[in-house]
């Protein structure tokens, strides 16, 4: 069965029919041809293909395209300006050597683009000693090395980028 | 590595060195821009219109035969377009390769051997009609355990790349019987795979009527070797090498699995015979990657190491058992680094063979070096306890003049400056009796391992140079970079053989349309590369001068090197770990690791740190998380994804560095550069085991180390 829905795609309107088993990466991929994110597992467990949802970061091998009609997507190529000016944590990644063979790239990129935001709308992770602050109200986390290690985990790395991959986005999430 | 048809004459003077200026710096990744915007193409990501879907179908058993597929509801199934099976699949113009016989014969030889597959317009309709085949089988009982005492064990003829099997010098036995100190263990490795992030990929086009009526094929593939596939391809569909052309500008990484073609490929292409005109694309899942890509062979080692009271070796024996498949062979060199690593009067070194239903094992990242090492270095370690020694200092009372094979010299050998520079800086002095250092809950300790891997990287390869229009160079070559840098070294190699500014060459790589280019495999793409650009640069000024017109164009390999016979060439390293272990729970974290490597001159400091690091933490993940379980019921490898089989994350990796020794080896050709990219896992799982056992006490000869090996019951 079919079904037809729009996604805005990197600030893009994109109208398009899928068959309503295909994922929201296969839909990006195969029938956009917006390859920026990438399958290296299809089943969630490598964070390849994350791109960011609505702002928040999401794998996009694991959900259906056809339950995202009128959301928004970015993409890595879309977190860059139109005309070619790199995101600040793609620029970080550039000069901390942040990756070699750049498969799991954007989807890292993506995912640390939507870390930053939980951390600075006061997410707590495993290793965030505590919450909120006086009141319940959710304050920013701070990112030491310890916390990004842990917020990026769900992104693997087949080349071990990690340490540089850290060194980028504590670069990034300092300023 | 293989010469091809196309080299023209090389050069025949050996190269003079190169004057470093752009190389040795750091310039930020070519590629870089478009890796971090995600829009460097992959295999999959060449627009090309209207594709088919192609969705493996695989054999369910591990031995027997095909007897019936009934395919009538797939073929029905929306969106197919074709479904083929032994029966009816294209007939290969040469089989004997029975590993990429694909779809040849009803014959199964392993679990998950592709027995057909289903073209299809859209990869759903594809993967849904592939699961509407019913297949019958005659089951055969099939065989996969490998144990050091099956009486089927063989010696093989040769051993990965090109060496005897077995060497014998001296007498070991009588060695060990009067030796002060002897270690007699056996250690052991499991399967593993290589895994890199972007699933193996081909996407094949047949051009059924071209231009001049010949059929041609077009593949973009994912692969360290674009003429190899060529070379693989072309006989087996009956056409000209030059009809044949493979484009990979990226490679997702590859670590050895993406050297050789695969059955994949050869799939790839029956299905786009099936539709001439239209793109096949055929994109391996993670699970089937398990089956279809190669993997490390399991190890079973016994290693023998006889001292005498001065700590030095009288007696050095290692001993390899490892599978191998039934319809190819593939034989690891487990053992070979233990013939030049260390002085040793009495020497023996052999390999044996199972032949089981498995799939064919292949190379991943340093094949023999990588597993071997685990076992002689935490066999060291070992020795160094029972003489009541340092470990540091056990390996530098060995340290051979010459190479033991042959005499030769080393080209390079420091070795001893590795391990000495890396105890300095990682504070080796701290270390303490094995079991008595504790803080808190933790259980804390150092260990050490020495590393090798052979300098590869001779004449096969062509470079051509040509001076473009806006006063640059083009500078043209089959490479492939698959995360190496190739991208940036290379052109940083040719503008300083050129003499001009780095932004004035324009590099091309990743296309048999270019130049012939050997494997970027055995750490040697770099070097062998590189002085192939040297002696091409060098032959183009000497046809055209310092100034040409644009157009004016060379193409040249490069000589041999003779330094290579008079010499013996290779990388060393030392590597350091720093191990906890909870006492409770027996989970083991590295918070620190220490490579310090002398690998000839370093073309790119940034991004060789990168691979260097990234070979350390592919070692520290062999020796604590990497395990490929076959299930011997079925033939099948169980934990066959992310979920089970588990390769580190941000979290498992702290403090690592990686170092080296700075200085070009004077005798490994005009760049003076060894490899880099497999050296870095050679060495560091027995340094990650050497320290666990200082820890606690505990010696694990079994990887991975699991917590379950460190619980005291
Ligand atoms: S491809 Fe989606 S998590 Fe791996
Ligand atoms: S850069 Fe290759 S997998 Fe991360």
């Amino acid at each position: 069965m079919d079904s037809q829905l729009t996604l805005h795609v990197d600030g893009e309107p994109r109208s398009l029919t899928v068959d309503n088993r295909t994922t929201l990466l296969d839909a990006l991929r195969d029938r956009l041809g917006v390859t920026s994110p990438k399958k290296g597992c299809d089943h969630g467990q490598c964070g390849s293909c994350t791109v960011l949802l609505g702002g928040r970061r999401v794998v996009s091998c694991l959900t259906f395209a056809v339950a995202h009609d009128g959301a928004e997507v970015t993409t890595a190529e879309g977190l860059a300006e139109a005309d070619g000016r790199l995101h600040p944590l793609q620029q970080a990644f550039l000069d901390h050597d942040g990756f070699q063979c750049g498969y799991c790239t954007p989807g890292q990129i993506c995912s640390a683009a939507g870390m930053l935001a939980e951390a600075e709308a006061g997410h707590p992770s495993s290793a965030t000693a505590d919450g909120d602050g006086p009141g319940g109200v959710p304050r920013p986390v701070p990112l030491d090395e310890e916390e990004i290690r842990e917020r990026m985990s769900g992104n693997l790395c087949r080349c071990g980028a990690y340490g540089n991959i850290v060194d980028a986005i504590r670069a990034v999430a300092g300023r | 590595m293989t010469r091809t048809e196309e080299e023209p004459a090389r050069p025949t003077e050996p190269l003079e060195p190169l004057n470093p200026r752009a190389v040795g710096t750091s310039p930020v990744r070519l590629d870089g821009p478009a890796k971090v915007t995600g829009t460097a193409p992959y295999a999959w990501e060449h627009a090309l219109r209207d594709p088919v879907y192609v969705h493996p179908l695989q054999s369910a058993i591990a031995r027997g035969r095909v007897l019936r597929m009934e395919t009538g509801r797939a073929e029905a199934a929306e969106g197919v377009a074709a479904v083929l099976t032994p029966r009816n699949a294209p007939r290969l113009a040469d089989s004997s390769d029975r590993a990429l016989a694909v779809l040849q014969s009803d014959d199964v030889a392993f679990r998950g051997q592709f027995i057909g597959a289903v073209l299809a317009a859209s990869p759903e309709a594809a993967r849904h009609a592939a699961s509407l085949v019913d297949v019958e089988y005659e089951v055969e009982p099939h065989d996969t355990r490998l144990s050091s005492d099956r009486p089927d064990l063989y010696r093989p003829e040769a051993i990965n790349p090109a060496d005897e099997a077995d060497t014998e010098e001296g007498d070991v036995e009588a060695a060990l019987a009067a030796a002060h100190a002897v270690v007699d263990e056996t250690y052991s490795t499991p399967m593993e795979h290589n895994n890199p992030m972007e699933p193996h990929t081909c996407v094949a086009v047949w051009h059924g009527a071209s231009d001049d009526g010949e059929p041609a094929l077009t593949v973009y593939d994912s692969t360290q070797w674009p003429y190899g596939v060529r070379m693989t391809l072309a006989p087996l569909f009956a056409l000209a090498p030059e009809r044949v052309r493979v484009i990979s500008p990226h490679v997702g990484g590859g670590f050895g699995s993406k050297g050789l073609p695969h059955a994949h490929h050869v799939l790839a292409v029956l299905a786009a015979r099936t539709v001439p005109g239209r793109p096949a694309k055929l994109a391996l899942t993670r699970q089937q990657m398990f089956c279809l890509t190669g993997h490390r062979t399991p190890t079973i080692q016994r290693v023998r190491l006889g001292a005498d009271s001065g700590g030095r070796l009288t007696a050095l024996s290692h001993e390899a058992v490892e599978q191998t498949a039934t319809i190819k062979e593939f034989a690891e060199q487990t053992a070979a680094q233990s013939r030049m690593m260390y002085a040793s009067p009495n020497r023996r070194t052999s390999h044996r063979l199972a032949a089981l239903d498995v799939p064919v094992p292949s190379w991943m990242r340093a094949p023999g070096e990588a597993p071997g090492a685990f076992a002689a270095e935490v066999a060291m370690d070992e020795l160094a306890h029972a003489l009541g020694l340092d470990p540091v200092e056990l390996r530098v009372r060995n340290d051979p003049e010459t190479d033991p094979r042959d005499g030769r010299p080393w080209s390079d050998r420091r070795l001893v400056e590795c391990l000495r520079t890396g105890a300095r800086r990682f504070g080796w002095d701290a270390r303490t009796e094995a079991g008595a250092r504790r803080e808190g809950d933790w259980l804390v300790g150092l260990g050490v391992a020495a590393s090798t891997y052979p300098g590869f990287g001779g004449p096969g390869s062509v470079a051509e140079i040509e001076r473009t229009s806006d006063g640059g160079h083009a500078v043209r070559i089959a490479a492939a970079d698959l995360g190496t840098g190739t991208w940036t070294v290379l052109t940083q190699i040719a503008a300083d053989a050129l003499e001009c500014p780095f932004d004035a060459v324009h590099l091309e790589i990743g296309d048999t349309a270019l130049p012939t280019a050997t494997v970027a495999g055995g750490s040697a793409g770099v070097t062998a590369w590189g002085s192939t650009i040297v002696a091409a640069a060098r032959e183009f000024r000497a046809q055209h001068g310092e100034d040409p017109a644009p157009g004016a164009r060379t193409r040249s390999g490069m000589p041999e090197n003779p330094d290579l016979r008079r010499y013996s060439v290779a990388s060393f390293g030392a590597q350091f770990a720093e191990a906890r272990v909870h006492a409770d729970t027996g989970e083991v974290r590295v918070p620190r690791m220490l490579g310090v490597f002398s690998a000839g001159r370093i073309i790119n400091p940034r991004t060789a740190r990168s691979q260097f690091i990234g070979g350390m933490i592919m070692g520290m993940s062999m020796a604590l998380f990497e395990e490929s379980v076959l299930d011997h019921g079925t033939g099948h490898v169980v934990n066959h994804d992310f979920a089970q089989y588990h390769i580190p994350t941000s979290a498992d990796v702290l403090d690592i560095e990686a170092t080296w020794l700075d200085g070009p080896d004077p005798h490994a050709g005009p760049l003076g550069s060894k490899g880099i990219g497999e050296i870095g896992i050679v060495g560091s799982p027995a340094a990650v085991v050497n320290a666990v056992y200082n820890a606690t006490g505990i010696r694990v000869r079994d990887l991975p180390v699991t917590p379950d090996k460190l619980l005291r019951y």
